[in-house]
């Protein structure tokens, strides 16, 4: 914050002369841009009480009350497999954030088809893993790993389908044309969102998954 | 569903014919700048404003009507108004509206109103987001309290503490409109929060440096971060309370090893910034009225500001002296007992520094004044008897008892509300454009001292004396009777009082439609930029941003040195202030979308209550709104364009209209990433920057 403080507020002459003022912000950085910074900011507290909630949770089931969260419970070697095409997206929304800004259009679009194909992927082993749980005798009202471990498990599914949603969103926009010059700081702002979402996944999935 | 076609390109108008727009061959793009309608569909930042505080008053009045209630059944011994369930109604829902739809939101009237004005800003950063943020306010409070009418409202304390609020202990409803109304109230303050970190940091008039913020600004950008990063814990905590109450989750469920002390941490992780939230816009309210009205800068400027950052960083580490009565052992009862006694140091640095501004100033005693010196040995009351909870083992004695209430309602009453009653006896010429009776409001102002040092005065004895809060009677005999009685006497004064105040706003109203007195763009001789322009406001703010150079800037406008380096008039603040000519400034355009999507969250809330389908049609409200929302023009390239003379218009302040046309722009995601999967990021995606640019009205 000290940093805006001392940074120079006068518009830039030169910058006012070609007409590219909307990007002048006090500091410098596009309210789009700073909103969303913010909101994830925001997000790790939402992230951080539900992963202190699965903490604190997730030991405590009693005896005889069904499933316990162990190594012989999950399928490591198969969420390994959906995390890392998870992790993988982030690397095609980098792709995809770096041909708007080189103006390729065309390979942004491919790359975030992409992006939206691997997370959905992603989401169709969370749905699978799910099922396959529940007939193994973990429901969400079993015990109370399973409310805090579906809960928590949930919520990061939600923000991966959102983030779909806008994927395709993006798509289409860029489709009709509306993706071009001053708007595709879109791309690089969405992609802010997405890196988040398999960040947040790095640490749910050592939480969750590897430490018993 | 979402791709219905509209023109591409901006249409390009030539007649200056208003043509009609139809964004998803859904709603034409709403144009009225006057009447019910127009507020309906508002963008402004003032409007907006101005309905956060009606609709604070509306919840305050509800909120009283409860504490008139609960101060009758009290009034004797032994008495049977009403049954312990429905006076655990009355408190619950008393304690909820007042914080979360009375406080909480006149400071927002506040920030919202102030904010953009006092950084020479046009608008906030994202207007439609502000606007929503409102409605789905609105919504939420509208929705938590018609629980009366379908079951009860809610029953276990504004706290709810697990597992009183489980099915098994509150079967009714109440709880469950109780977590998600203030669900939806959360989203409103987090959307609204969002936007004013933003605007703060982003839309600041040239030289405008963060220490060239006036003290309010300062306080609320820290209440704003507060709210950032406290309101998703609070979201977390009523997630799982909802899961428990209608999806039979576990979580607050003891036979299956639940930890009840969970939703205490949850909850006053939260709940303990939340007291900030509260007192620190109050606190920047009278860190404006103060100077004023003392005829002197703020003492210690920076010592200010710094203990208002220093309040934010320390509000995260004094949650758990709401618990020492928990058994959560020594350590953390010492750690939280040692944060709880630090964090009176910024609050007394203020309060030091209100009393130096005063030292050796010119004092005038009106209104604004009076309301400001009332929070300022009100809430020192409040705070004393805040560090003797700091004092665990002293605590232990008071947890639960009437001191505990007593405590509160002297930070919370005693500090906030009089805080932004003095406010709004204050900025009110400025926002509507008379004054409030001085007369009047000294009378409201005397009896709601009196009033509520009647009401909440005795309540530190009878807390003394063991008196436990929260139940719906007592029995003769204890020392309790007398001192209820008075207590009672003093909520009638307080009515007496806010009724004296209802009749002011109507007999100034009333005296200014007959004969209208204008009180000019700055009555107070005032300091900061909110008072260089025209009263009431003029729809854009500034005619031209103007170029910052010293804290309190409009102050050094009228005052410079003279030769001898005395400080003298220079000019009057009629001669400074901007004559409110609005040609060559684009505004934003209302929009009905943001009303849309906030009436789709209410739906959703009863849907899960009541009726899954009906959840699923408030879901798709929210996410046609959605769409609706993201493919909309930020800008209406149609509204109020003659003739495009883009080039005519640029001079000095165009920069300003840039950074509106950008605030306005497109970044729309944050209402869809947190509510709904709802939409297309990042909105607007015709209107080129430069067509915006054109004037609003030639």
């Amino acid at each position: 914050m000290t940093e805006t403080a001392t940074a120079p507020q006068i518009e830039d002459p030169v910058l006012h002369d070609k007409g590219v003022v909307s990007h002048q912000t006090s500091t410098g950085v596009s309210n789009e841009k700073l909103a969303m910074w913010v909101f994830l900011g925001s997000d790790c507290l939402l992230f951080g009480g539900l992963i202190s909630t699965y903490l604190l949770l997730r030991h405590r089931v009693p005896p005889g009350h069904g499933p316990t969260p162990s190594h012989q419970f999950f399928d490591i070697p198969f969420t390994s497999v959906s995390s890392f095409v998870l992790l993988f997206s982030s690397l095609t929304m980098a792709l995809a954030v770096g041909a708007i800004h080189r103006g390729d259009l065309r390979r942004c679009r491919t790359f975030l088809m992409t992006t939206a194909l691997l997370g959905s992927v992603f989401i169709a082993g969370q749905v699978y893993e799910f099922t396959a749980f529940v007939k193994e005798g973990l429901g969400y009202t079993t015990n109370i790993f399973g409310s805090a471990f579906y809960t928590l498990t949930g919520f990061h599914g939600v923000h991966v389908s959102v983030g779909i949603i806008f994927l395709l969103s993006l798509v289409v926009m860029s489709l009709r044309g509306k993706l071009s010059g001053d708007k595709a700081e879109t791309v690089e702002i969405f992609g802010l969102y997405w890196h988040f979402v398999d960040v947040v996944w790095i640490l749910i999935f050592t939480i969750v998954y590897l430490i018993p | 569903m979402a791709i219905v076609e509209r023109p591409t390109a901006p249409l390009e108008l030539t007649t200056g014919e208003p043509a009609v727009s139809r964004p998803l061959g859904g709603f034409t793009r709403p144009q009225a700048t006057t009447g019910w309608k127009s507020w309906l569909t508002t963008v402004d930042h003032k409007r907006i404003g101005v309905m956060y505080g009606a609709a604070a008053l509306f919840f305050f009045f509800l909120g009283g009507v409860e504490a008139v209630l609960i101060r009758l059944q009290l009034a004797a011994p032994g008495q049977k108004l009403y049954s312990a369930d429905l006076y655990n109604q009355l408190f619950t829902m008393h304690g909820v509206t007042m914080i979360f739809l009375v406080v909480i939101p006149l400071g927002a009237a506040f920030m919202n109103y102030l904010m953009p004005l006092q950084i020479g800003a046009r608008d906030v950063a994202f207007p439609r987001l502000n606007a929503f943020s409102f409605w789905c306010f609105l919504g939420g409070g509208l929705m938590l309290n018609t629980s009366w009418f379908l079951g009860g409202g809610a029953d276990g304390g504004w706290f709810a503490y697990a597992p009183n609020t489980g099915v098994t202990f509150s079967p009714s409803h109440g709880m469950d409109f109780y977590a998600l109304g203030l669900q939806l109230t959360g989203i409103a303050s987090l959307v609204g929060a969002i936007n004013l970190v933003v605007t703060v940091l982003n839309l600041r008039a040239p030289g405008m440096t963060l220490m060239k913020m006036p003290v309010f600004t300062w306080m609320g950008f820290v209440t704003q971060l507060l709210l950032v990063f406290a309101l998703p814990v609070i979201s977390v905590a009523l997630f799982l309370l909802t899961f428990d109450r209608l999806f039979d989750a576990n979580f607050f469920n003891v036979s299956e090893g639940a930890d009840p002390l969970l939703w205490e941490h949850l909850f006053w992780i939260f709940g303990h910034p939340e007291v900030y939230i509260l007192i620190l816009p109050a606190f920047g309210v009278v860190s404006e009225i103060i100077p004023v009205f003392s005829r002197k800068p703020i003492f210690g400027y920076p010592f200010m500001v710094f203990s208002g950052i220093a309040i934010g960083f320390m509000g995260w580490g004094v949650w758990a002296h709401h618990m020492f009565a928990s058994g959560m052992g020594p350590l953390s009862v010492a750690a939280f007992s040692l944060s709880t006694m630090f964090i009176a140091v910024p609050t007394g640095v203020k309060i030091l520094n209100w009393l130096a501004t005063m030292w050796g100033g010119k004092l005038t005693f009106s209104t604004p004044m009076l309301f400001a010196v009332g929070l300022v040995t009100m809430f020192t009351i409040g705070g004393l008897s805040g560090v003797t909870h700091a004092v665990a083992p002293s605590d232990t004695q008071q947890t639960d008892t009437y001191y505990i209430v007593a405590h509160f309602h002297y930070v919370i009453f005693g500090g906030a509300l009089l805080g932004f009653l003095g406010g709004l006896y204050f900025w009110w010429p400025k926002v509507f454009g008379y004054t409030l009776s001085d007369k009047l409001g000294k009378w409201h102002f005397w009896t709601i001292l009196i009033g509520f040092n009647l009401t909440f005065g005795p309540m530190h004895i009878l807390g003394l004396q063991g008196m436990p809060r929260r139940m719906h009677t007592y029995v003769e005999g204890y020392g309790f009777d007398f001192w209820n009685l008075v207590s009672t006497i003093g909520v009638f004064v307080i009515t007496v009082s806010m009724l004296i105040f209802a009749a002011n706003i109507l007999k100034s109203w009333r005296g200014h439609r007959v004969d209208p007195v204008d009180p000019g763009p700055d009555p107070w001789d005032a300091r900061s930029l909110e008072w260089m322009v025209q009263s009431p406001v003029p729809a854009h703010n500034f005619d031209e941003v103007p170029t910052v150079s010293h804290l309190d800037e409009f102050w050094h406008r009228k005052y410079q040195e003279n030769d001898q380096g005395k400080l003298v008039r220079v000019a009057t603040g009629a001669e400074v202030a901007q004559a409110g000519d609005p040609t060559g400034v684009h505004l934003p355009s209302p929009s009905y979308w943001p009303l849309v999507m906030a009436i789709g969250l209410p739906v959703i809330g009863y849907g899960l209550i009541f009726n899954l389908g009906l959840a699923a049609l408030g879901g798709l409200i929210v996410v046609i709104a959605g769409f609706g929302w993201g493919y909309e023009p930020a800008d209406d390239p149609e509204a109020h364009h003659g003739p495009h003379d883009h080039d005519g218009h640029d001079d000095g302040h165009d920069g300003a209209e840039a950074e509106l046309d950008e605030a306005s722009g497109n970044g729309d995601e944050t209402p869809a990433a947190e509510a709904e999967p709802a939409g297309v990021a990042s909105g607007s995606p015709t209107a080129s920057a430069s067509d915006e640019k054109a004037s609003s009205d030639d």
